[in-house]
């Protein structure tokens, strides 16, 4: 039988996919070996649909390497902590790592421990599921000042991720504003002010907690440079602020003039979602209403046609006092409206400064094409454009938003093209590929130890034992601890 | 997905035995009275219950999966046809109270349920044919917030795990919406997250 001469190099005749003749011609190809960087929801459905699929009639391996020692990205840290049935998702992801053809390498710095470049010489495809790690800033004076955040920071403070234990922001103050009216800016305004009853049964971090009964928060302002029917959150989350125990919204009624004339032309998820801020804003409160307004000791509120100008410090130029926010007009409506200056500007004191303007994708290999502008890596479909074998999902691939729907079809989405790429021969696998066995090597020489999913696992539990015995779901380790199991 | 399937019986099982309390109020069985788990029972359930972990538990824990879909009595017997995102029609024989979601599941067709159930996520995303959507009782409002995060949203969709069968179901046909393959080449809007 005639063999192909690549293959027939190496002595390891298991390593080689079976030999297959199809009607009279006779090809070769080896076990496809993909290579995952990034272990959140883009990583683990793109892992997912292709360990289902069996293209050139060959099950496909797969690898997953993470930066970090734990795996599943923002649905571990990003999802609030009173949201848990989001993360239920996990069970699935978990399924995926446990598949005989998935590994998983955690603490592996892909652009720091390894290259792209050669993780590209020992897989046949590389998919980078990187997300997005940074954060937009708002580029304005006073946003180093003490009292100002990221929400990116901020939420991996209270959800535990391990580079923002030490943030210990200061709660001693009766306002904070939020610039950003997304989802991120709604948890961060809803963990401010939840009574602390409904915080202690969730797995928010014991130090954020403890913060939180100390905190003087009273009031949050939640602000945006556009109007009303720009906002970006979506209903879920408007919901649980109007129905937050114990607080009370205040609005601007002046911001939702021509509004409710906009709506019969909108879309039914903006139908939906603005009909609830009008009514929030603008109802006239039944009785049992009034009462519980009465009784709220904490306020929130959309603040809208406002963009953040200058971050004002106290006397001595640490600490943060209030914000200045420029007054915009909108120009244009729907989606599309910009916000434009007017030249006035408005100051609002405060002392918790919390910017919530978008998560940012970074750039870890120059071998990599990268759009600065914006933050994302070109491509067609999921693939990467001037590069072959060079795939991208999730919000490297689109920009960081997106719920886990759309990451989902996204992902899947990448990992089609990646197999139509597999059979049409577009990705070359006619050369056997040695995969984890070389980077494992390499990364042993360069001293990194990695972690797998079983190493996980007991982490996993410990953090769960650990959090039982202080009365929560879990605690959440230390880097270093975790590297120590 | 027939592996997130067995995690779920498996996961029902570790309940089960932990005795944790289920979360009726995301189960569309309990919005149509029809749970079969008696409520006075739930008592018995305090007692044991996990520490301070107030478990998201899935609907089909609370609906038997087992002595599935086998039915016995033709009157409780529902087929169902699912289209799936290639167009390749499925049938399958169900029965009355069996979850959309989960049949889906048992039969190996690809409809992800990211949140098990809980209504928060909307990856189980159906169409409803004309003639059985109205038949469907109306979505909850929690079902209307998460299906307004759906890419691709019709008329006719509806999540697939908030839709139990009902006798009237019978002949109920779901197509999985097909996954775009358009991301910025139409103008596509960022979704919120």
């Amino acid at each position: 039988m005639f063999i192909a001469m690549e293959c027939i190099a190496l002595p390891d005749l298991a390593l080689r996919g079976r030999m297959k003749l199809k009607h009279g011609v006779r090809f070769s190809s080896c076990t496809p070996k993909v290579c995952i960087v990034g272990s959140g929801p883009a990583g683990f459905y793109t892992a997912q649909h292709l360990l289902k699929v069996n293209p050139t009639h060959q099950n496909v391996h797969v690898d997953i390497y993470e930066r970090l020692p734990v795996p599943f990205g923002l649905v571990r840290f990003g999802v609030a902590p009173d949201h848990p049935e989001v993360k239920n998702v996990i069970n699935t992801f978990t399924q995926t790592a446990k598949h005989s053809r998935c590994r998983f390498y955690g603490n592996v710095n892909v652009g720091k421990d390894v290259s792209v470049g050669e993780l590209k010489q020992a897989y046949h495809a590389v998919v980078l599921s990187y997300g997005a790690e940074g954060n937009r800033s708002m580029g304005v004076p006073g946003e180093g000042l003490a009292g100002v955040y990221s929400a990116k920071d901020f939420v991996g403070w209270y959800n535990g991720h391990p580079s923002c234990r030490e943030l210990n922001p200061d709660l001693n103050c009766e306002t904070a504003v939020i610039l950003g009216q997304g989802n991120v800016a709604l948890d961060v305004a809803r963990v401010l002010l939840s009574p602390i009853d409904i915080l202690k049964k969730t797995d928010i971090t014991q130090p954020a907690l403890e913060a939180l009964v100390r905190s003087q928060i009273r009031r949050v302002l939640i602000v945006g440079r556009r109007g009303p029917v720009q906002v970006a959150c979506t209903i879920k989350e408007l919901r649980e602020m109007v129905n937050l125990p114990g607080t009370k919204s205040e609005m601007v009624e002046a911001d939702f003039d021509g509004v409710t004339e906009a709506l019969k032309d909108l879309p039914r998820p903006r139908k939906r979602l603005t009909e609830l801020l009008l009514k929030t804003a603008l109802d006239t409160p039944g009785d049992k209403e009034q009462q519980r307004r009465h009784q709220a000791s904490r306020t929130w509120g959309f603040r809208f046609f406002r963009s953040p100008s200058e971050v004002l410090a106290d006397a001595d130029g640490n600490k943060t006092v209030g914000i200045r926010l420029a007054v915009t007009r909108l120009e244009g409506s729907g989606e599309g409206a910009r916000a434009v200056l007017t030249g006035e500007v408005e100051d609002v004191t405060c002392g918790l400064v919390i910017s919530s303007i978008g998560y940012k994708s970074h750039p870890i290999d120059p071998s990599v094409p990268f759009d600065t502008r914006r933050a994302v890596i070109p491509n067609t479909m999921g693939r990467v454009k001037q590069a072959t074998g060079l795939y991208c999902s999730g919000w490297l691939k689109t920009g960081p938003t997106g719920v886990i729907a759309t990451t989902m079809n996204n992902s899947f989405d990448t990992a089609r093209s990646l197999v139509e790429d597999m059979e049409s021969e577009a990705l070359d696998l006619s050369s056997v590929k040695t995969g984890s066995e070389v980077i494992s090597a390499l990364l042993e020489e360069r001293g990194v130890k990695s972690v797998s999913f079983s190493d996980w696992e007991k982490i996993d539990s410990v953090e769960m034992s650990r959090g039982e015995a202080s009365g929560k779901t879990r605690t959440w380790s230390r880097r270093e601890t975790i590297l120590l199991l | 997905m027939a592996a997130a399937a067995a995690v779920r019986s498996s996961m029902g099982l570790t309940l089960r035995l932990s005795r944790a309390i289920p979360d009726c109020s995301s189960c569309p069985l309990n919005r149509l009275k029809s749970c079969g788990v008696n409520p006075q029972s739930r008592g018995s359930f305090e007692s044991f219950r996990t520490m301070n972990r107030h478990l998201q538990t899935s609907i089909g824990l609370c609906h038997s999966e087992e002595g599935s879909s086998n039915a016995e009595d033709p009157e409780d017997v529902v087929n169902v046809v699912y289209i799936d995102r290639s167009g390749q029609r499925i049938p399958v024989k169900a029965k009355v109270g069996d979850n959309v979601l989960y049949l889906a599941h048992k039969h190996g067709i690809d409809l992800e349920g990211a949140c098990e159930a809980s209504l928060a996520c909307s990856t189980c995303h159906v169409y409803v044919n004309a003639e059985h959507f109205d038949k469907l009782p109306d979505p909850a409002e929690r079902e209307d917030d998460m299906l307004d995060m759906a890419p691709m949203l019709q008329e006719n969709s509806r999540l697939g795990c908030q839709i139990i069968l009902t006798p009237e179901l019978d002949g109920i046909e779901l197509t999985l919406p097909k996954i775009t393959r358009n991301f910025y080449v139409d103008g596509h809007v960022p979704k919120p997250h």
